[in-house]
């Protein structure tokens, strides 16, 4: 089960024609699939499509019910080639990644189906992780739409015309036999708005009906001669098609004014911020009345000619609007007007930034530039000039990186770690993709590079260790070791002999992700298989030396395994698979359990970490080997003491880390473990009297000794 | 920023900044659910992304009053167009000021004053906290109009969470057009936890009344209750300058705890010797700061001292506060010990301690009983027996072979101080404050004396040169940079010393 659970919301995808559906964008999607008449989905989760995974998950009943076939693809690959089951049938299908790295890993596939093309309608939903909140690579997916002639629509940011572009888009890939990408980035997945909602259509043809009735052409296969076929197909077939539908269609829009000197060219999903920084300027208003005319491309690839050169006819200076690099739309929007002997300037990256997120700030510059350099004569409002950076607040405001949530049991993995290096020296630690990349910031700072998910262990595969020398470490988590981990990583290093140690991290969910569940996962999943252990699939592929150590937490344990992995005469690949569950998870499973067990009297213990302020020094050792939230630091109540203190706060979860490190490192006697007993038995009452009386009468003693001698 | 904002504008923009786990999220569904009944367009959004792992999360809002039209929304602030700008914690509202949220004509800036600390500011091997009085400052002047106070204290007494205190202080400011009854509708149609939440909503309107609760200010010198007190107190108002007396009474007041009213007699001895050589400048600096470290230094932390703090009745009281124990609870409590070989013969009486620590026999012995951290239940009669007895072992310490050492090392940096203060005071200053390197146990105790010792080494190299006291702070402050010493050697290596100084 997901961290976010969306299953009083996804009763809202029920509604009927003419309701108000008021939501999260992702819910909304979900529903215009729905709308759409779609026969199946799939996809891999990840920021910011997590959610739309997650509310499929939910909804499974409801899918189920409608006739509708829901997967939790292994990887993007996986989802991508699901999209086959509409080469042959009319079924519309569609899946979701975050992107662009989820394309990078789809590819394959995607080229296969777009070359062969399709006949139901395909939807490839991305979640384009750029700008602020991104955590991966900055490119963009407008690449793989232009090489394998993929149609990309990059919507206007309002549930309305969203849902609108979802099942335009399968028309759209019906009407031009080619898979369709719609893009959202990452603000318009978590956007909360509103939409009337259509009626939920049954999908006309079904997936069982294909079955039965398998139907072959071998012209849509990609292998010689057909693959030839396809290329020309898509250039005099497919992409004509696709651009007479758009026209057709109105999926572009012309707003603000009806003509002008000049004239702007937008991304549809830029609109609205565009609008913004055009109103702050002095030419729009809140509802949209721009004072010059904008071209809004709801579908950025392909381009429609015959729509640039009639909105560029005329005006002295377009300026095009396009987030990210390299600038394809620009580059082809000067081809475009060429062609049709334009005189238009194209104006983009030379007044816009070439690289990072187009926030409404830097539009505004953007835009008074080309105002002031092609229409001077039309007045504009100066972006206000910031006041002098203050250059101490940016010193004192510190900066949150993200690190492992409080109880982590990824933590005392990395502590452990951090202490094997202390006496062995340095490694190189080949890093994945999911929480356990934290590492790599403060306070652990460990990990060399990372090359994608599941790739750490192929990522180290390069160093083979001299006689005697180090070993490389490679750390994956299962989310990674599922995705992709078991072939390329441990097939790999089974088979090139790799001799390198790989700690596997076993924490029952895709907890980066948001919390799902895998083959791995312990828990029991109505819809889907799980508890196959990974030390099974690591014995399949012909790994031997494998450790599984249930307690993560056990940082003894973990520092002497790792040190034997890195010592062992044995060769081969070793695995050391630390399994321990997701905290964050852990405490949202058993935390209802605990009050239920508590509200009907049951004796419960639950632990939690304290330190004693009067014997803490202020080194803050402690959390240079931990770093949980909840270990922090307080001031000094010590009048002679002017460092900090560190301090347990109330968030804690009694994980133990706090006591394993102060043993295992020798670090200092300040922290003690609290066991609290709520709803004690009479024998935990008696002995609690008893203990306190006779400890009591002892503290008296002291108490008193202690008086003698005070100031 | 007047000139540059539109006249007509009606939208009323909400930046909301907060940490994960704080129910930025839930504030901002509030907002929402709110300004919809209202009659108002309302669109969230957020970025999460890996943010929601301890780090900072800014939601956005935008509301528009209903109008025959849809306006359109943007989906991010714009520096100087958001008119509320909230923040769960005193550095996000800090953030929000550096990303220009927040406009000195347009912008309310409600922020919960309390703070949570960044890993910088927790893992620095001294003080490393930001300061906070700046960024109280700037929010107070570059806001139209700021709402602050400890928000977090407050959802506590509620018992809440911050959300909703953040919610009611959101209401009392009366940046939003809605009335009180409208805000609490929310919390209740959102039908979670709403009694807490209306608590904790209340306690944020009221606000400023939480003033009464706040901590007092730091106590003075107290005033000596015993013979032994009166003693010492006269004598420190004897031979100290006044400037001097509020650390040195702390010190007698520790070491009274510490061992005896001897001890006590001769930390003034001690500093006694120090003061007299201090005549640089009124404020006597080097006096204060001595009365500090030495009295640090007397009480360091042995085997009988944590002993004896662990089993104070005091302590087990604090305890139960900090771990919020109900009276109905049963505790146990379990100290995480780690007494090796060392800390043992330091216990013991010096010549057997050096003894057992001598002989590779003995130690090799020995030493395998402890190895092993131990798990100490001091709440359990049977350790809680073992630890009293330890800290009954006050009276014998002086003969314990820590103490000689430690006394050994006092002698030894005092000497040096106080050659230094007769032609140097800035040197002398630095030197005495070099006993702050000196922390915590174990490891990180042999770690902070062997840059301790670098130190004394450099001054005994760099005595009367001028920049002598520039070294040792340059140094000092590199010693407290990283643990594994690489500041440190830099440091060494620029001021032309060898690594191996020592």
């Amino acid at each position: 089960m997901a961290e976010r659970s969306f299953k009083t919301e996804v009763e809202k995808l029920r509604l009927g024609a003419g309701a108000d559906f008021g939501g999260e964008g992702i819910l909304a999607v979900t529903k215009a699939l729905l709308q759409a008449g779609v026969a199946y989905v799939g996809g891999y989760q990840g920021s910011p499509i997590s959610h739309l995974m997650d509310v499929f998950s939910d909804a499974d009943a409801l899918l189920r019910e409608s006739g509708v076939h829901f997967e939790t693809s292994a990887s993007e690959a996986a989802a991508a080639a699901m999209l086959a089951a509409s080469v042959n049938y009319p079924l519309r299908g569609a899946v979701a990644w975050k992107s662009v790295v989820g394309t990078n890993v789809a590819s394959d596939a995607l080229s296969n189906v777009a070359s062969g093309g399709v006949k139901g309608g395909a939807l490839i939903i991305v979640g384009e992780d750029y700008g602020e909140g991104s955590s991966i690579m900055q490119e963009r997916t407008h690449a793989f739409a232009m090489k394998s002639q993929i149609w990309l629509l990059d919507p206007r940011p309002n549930l309305t015309t969203i849902v609108d572009m979802v099942e335009r888009s399968f028309e759209l890939s019906e009407a031009s036999n080619t898979p369709v990408m719609l893009e959202l980035r990452v603000r318009t997945c978590h956007l909360q708005g509103h939409f009337t909602a259509r009626d939920n259509v049954r999908p006309s043809f079904t997936i069982a009906e294909a079955l039965n009735n398998p139907v072959r052409d071998i012209d849509r296969i990609v292998l010689p001669p057909a693959s030839f076929l396809h290329e020309v197909e898509k250039i005099e077939k497919r992409w004509p098609a696709a651009q007479r539908f758009i026209l057709d269609a109105h999926l572009n829009e012309f707003l603000g004014a009806a003509s002008g000197d000049v004239g702007i060219i937008v991304q549809g999903g830029l609109y609205n911020t565009l609008n913004r920084a055009l109103e702050l300027s002095g030419l729009s208003d809140e509802f949209g009345n721009s004072k010059l005319p904008i071209y809004v491309l709801n579908v950025t690839y392909p381009l429609i000619p015959e729509e640039v050169q009639a909105f560029c006819r005329g005006k002295r200076a377009v300026l095009i609007v396009e987030e990210g690099q390299p600038e394809f739309i620009e580059h082809e929007l000067n081809t475009l007007i060429n062609r049709a002997d334009g005189r238009t300037r194209v104006v983009g990256k030379a007044v816009l930034p070439r690289a990072g997120e187009y926030t409404g700030a830097v539009l505004r510059s953007g835009i008074e530039k080309f105002m002031k350099e092609f229409s001077p004569e039309t007045p504009i409002l100066g972006a206000p000039r910031r006041e002098g950076e203050d250059a101490r607040l940016n010193m004192e405001v510190p900066q949150r990186p993200p690190g492992f949530c409080t109880g982590c049991p990824e933590r005392p993995i990395f502590t452990a770690m951090k202490m094997v290096q202390r006496e062995l020296g340095a490694f190189h630690v080949s890093s994945d993709i999911g929480c356990n990349l934290f590492s790599i910031l403060p306070p652990f700072n460990i990990g060399n590079t990372t090359m994608g998910y599941g790739l750490s262990s192929a990522g180290a595969s390069a160093f083979k260790p001299a006689p005697g020398g180090k070993r490389a470490i490679a750390v994956m988590g299962d989310g990674g070791f599922w995705h992709n981990g078991l072939t390329s990583g441990f097939g790999n290093a089974v088979f090139n002999q790799d001799d390198n140690v790989v700690i596997v991290v076993d924490n029952g969910y895709s907890a980066a992700t948001g919390g799902q569940d895998l083959l791995s996962s312990a828990a029991d999943n109505q819809f889907r298989s799980t508890k196959n252990p990974i030390e099974k699939a690591l014995r399949g592929v012909g790994i031997d030396w494998i450790r599984p150590l249930t307690r993560t937490y056990d940082v003894p344990r973990m520092r002497d395994t790792l040190k034997a992995a890195l010592t062992t005469r044995t060769k081969g690949p070793k695995v050391i698979i630390a399994q321990s569950e997701c905290m964050l998870n852990k405490q949202r499973r058993i935390r209802p359990q605990i009050s239920k067990a508590i509200k009907a009297g049951k004796r419960i213990v639950h632990e939690r970490f304290g330190i004693d302020p009067d014997t803490c020094t202020g080194d803050h050792s402690c959390i240079r080997l931990s770093g949980c939230p909840s270990l922090s630091v307080k001031p000094s109540m010590d009048p002679l003491r002017t460092d900090p203190v560190a301090h347990v706060d109330n968030s804690c979860v009694g994980c133990g880390l706090c006591g394993e490190i102060s043993h295992a490192a020798v670090l200092c006697p300040s922290f003690y473990r609290a066991q609290i007993v709520t709803n004690p038995t009479r024998i935990d009452r008696l002995g609690s009297a008893i203990r306190a009386f006779l400890i009591g009468f002892l503290q008296g003693r002291a108490d008193r000794a202690l008086a003698r001698r005070a100031f | 920023m007047g000139e540059t904002s539109n006249p007509s504008r009606r939208r009323i923009t909400i930046a909301i900044m907060a940490l994960g786990g704080q129910g930025g999220g839930v504030l901002a569904d509030w907002i929402i659910a709110m300004a919809t009944r209202e009659n108002y367009v309302a669109q969230g959004t957020s970025v999460p992304g890996v943010a929601q792992r301890t780090g900072a999360t800014i939601y956005y809002i935008e509301l528009f009053p209903k109008a025959a039209h849809p306006p359109i929304l943007a989906l991010s602030p714009m520096p100087g167009d958001v008119n509320i700008v909230i923040a769960a914690e005193l550095m996000e509202a800090g953030r929000a000021i550096l990303r220009g949220f927040v406009d000195q004509d347009r912008t309310t800036l409600i922020a919960s004053t309390h703070r949570i600390y960044a890993i910088s500011e927790k893992s620095a091997m001294g003080d490393g906290i930001a300061n906070r009085d700046y960024v109280l400052n700037a929010a107070r002047t570059r806001a139209r109009n700021f709402v602050g106070f400890d928000m977090e204290f407050a959802a506590e007494r509620a018992g809440s969470m911050i959300s909703p205190v953040l919610f009611g202080a959101l209401a009392a400011s009366g940046a939003l057009p809605f009335s009180r009854e409208s805000f609490e509708a929310a919390i209740r149609d959102s039908a979670i936890a709403v009694g807490a939440n209306l608590k904790g909503f209340a306690a944020g309107f009221v606000g400023e009344a939480d003033k009464t609760t706040v901590a007092p200010s730091p106590d003075l010198p107290p005033s000596p209750q015993t013979q032994a007190g009166r003693k010492l107190q006269a004598r420190i108002e004897a031979e100290l300058r006044k400037q001097a007396w509020a650390f040195a009474i702390e010190g007698v007041r520790r070491l009274l705890d510490y061992q005896d009213a001897a001890y006590a007699e001769l930390y003034l001895d001690r500093l006694g010797a120090v003061a007299a050589l201090d005549t640089a400048g009124p404020d006597r600096v080097l006096t204060r700061e001595t009365a500090r470290h030495l009295a640090l230094w007397m009480s360091y932390e042995d085997t009988i001292r944590v002993a004896d703090l662990k089993t104070r009745r005091s302590r087990i009281a604090r305890v139960h506060e900090e771990v919020r124990a109900l009276p109905d609870q049963v505790v146990h409590v379990t100290e995480f010990m780690h007494p090796r070989l060392e800390e043992i013969c330091e216990t013991m009486p010096a010549w057997v301690g050096r003894h057992v620590l001598r002989s590779k026999t003995i130690s090799a012995l020995l030493s395998p009983l402890f190895r092993q951290g131990r798990h100490v239940t001091s709440t359990r009669l049977g350790w809680f027996l073992i630890l009293y007895f330890i800290a009954g072992l006050r009276p014998w310490r002086r003969g314990t072979l820590r103490y000689r050492q430690e006394q050994a090392r006092i002698d030894a940096w005092l000497a040096l101080a106080c050659d230094a203060a007769k032609s140097d005071a800035g040197a002398a200053l630095e030197l005495v404050q070099s006993q702050g390197l000196i922390k915590g146990y174990g490891d990180t105790f042999a770690r902070g004396l062997k840059n301790f010792d670098i130190l004394l080494s450099v001054y005994r190299r760099f005595r009367n040169r001028p920049d002598c006291a520039a070294t040792l702070r340059g140094l000092r402050e590199a010693a407290l940079k990283d643990e594994e010493g690489h500041a440190l050697s830099a440091a060494l290596m620029q001021f032309g010393l060898a690594v191996d100084a020592a």
